[in-house]
């Protein structure tokens, strides 16, 4: 098994135990981060059947966060403007990951459910179209019962669940994100996209609300339309 | 009130989910354009883990957080497994907070 790691070209698509403890990982951060987010809602004063929905029915992270500061300050319109603002980047997602659901509908509408910025990392890491799909199911499934799990857990131990970032929770997902698209970024023209869209996206952050910098680094695809002249001269 | 406001994030949120998913084979996009979408994701991912790498609601985050997906990033350069990127860079930055840096 190892030696056949570094030798084939095009990549073998990892055994399904090596994919699982991979996605194992991020689940037990995503554990964490879910109890931290069940705390937080009961400390903000949310009624724990509203707290179970959100984790359930709405199933993202970033904007459960948002949406709970800004309805237990008294806002709940800009609650669902920031939290939607904030999930549109999953339309481009879903575009990308294509039939890595699967044909048949019900798998189309219950994966789309499960479709997160980890899940299509995972999903578009890999090589072959079957590989894709498995990945999306498994790592759509584990993820989704993590972070539930985890939110029960915060509404249940709330007192003693601590800051997760005292762990460095928040800085094994970025991490883990750059991990999962490494792969692609060793394509030339991948990595000019993305290093131009994650360059724009992080300039216009201090400036416009959160969501629209990630939405803005689709900007970044004009990259291909440069000429590429001040590659091809002569030093 | 609290019970719309959640049910229109969860449907707005599934809509955007669903469209996507749906719309990439109604859509009769050209070759090209599929060509595009994976380098589109990729642009999104990596705008993703850059801003949570060093921005905290529109201001820097601190060195801690930064550095420790550094450390991560540098060992997935260099093909060392996901599990020891992901508890690498958690790790550095778990203990660079416990030495009272940001």
């Amino acid at each position: 098994m190892r030696t056949a790691e570094r030798t084939a070209t095009p990549e073998p698509a990892p055994p399904t135990r090596a994919l699982l403890r991979d996605i194992g990982a991020i689940a037990i951060a995503i554990v964490a981060v879910g109890a931290s987010f069940g705390a937080v809602a009961l400390a903000a004063g949310l009624p724990v059947p509203a707290i179970v929905a959100l984790s359930t029915l709405l199933y993202a992270g970033g904007a459960q966060f948002v949406a709970v500061g800004l309805i237990a300050a008294g806002s709940p319109v800009a609650a669902v403007f920031a939290g939607l603002l904030l999930n549109a980047r999953h339309l481009p997602f879903g575009l990308a990951l294509g039939d890595a659901l699967g044909r048949r509908w019900w798998r189309r509408l219950l994966g789309s459910h499960l479709l997160t910025d980890e899940v299509t990392a995972f999903a578009l890491a890999q090589p072959g179209r079957a590989g894709r799909r498995r990945a999306f199911w498994l790592a759509g499934t584990i993820l989704f019962v993590a972070w539930n799990v985890g939110t029960l857990l915060g509404v249940l131990l709330a007192s003693r669940v601590g800051d997760p970032n005292r762990l460095g929770l928040d800085a094994a997902f970025p991490a883990g994100l750059l991990a999962l698209l490494l792969p692609s970024l060793r394509e030339p023209e991948t990595r000019r996209v993305a290093l131009a869209g994650a360059a724009v996206a992080l300039l216009v952050t201090p400036f416009l609300p959160a969501g629209l910098p990630v939405l803005l680094a689709l900007t970044g695809l004009a990259v291909l339309l440069l000429p590429r002249r001040t590659r091809e001269r002569p030093c | 009130m609290l019970i719309a406001v959640i049910l229109a994030l969860a449907v707005g949120t599934y809509a955007f989910r669903l469209s996507g998913v749906v719309l990439r084979d109604r859509l009769a996009l050209p070759d090209d354009v599929h060509r595009l979408l994976p380098m589109a994701a990729a642009a999104l991912l990596a705008a993703l883990a850059v801003t949570a790498a060093l921005t905290e609601a529109g201001a820097f985050a601190g060195f801690a957080r930064p550095a420790g997906v550094l450390v991560g990033a540098v060992l997935a350069w260099r093909r060392a497994p996901f599990v020891a990127v992901v508890v690498a860079a958690a790790g550095t930055a778990a203990l660079l907070r416990l030495l009272g840096v940001p």
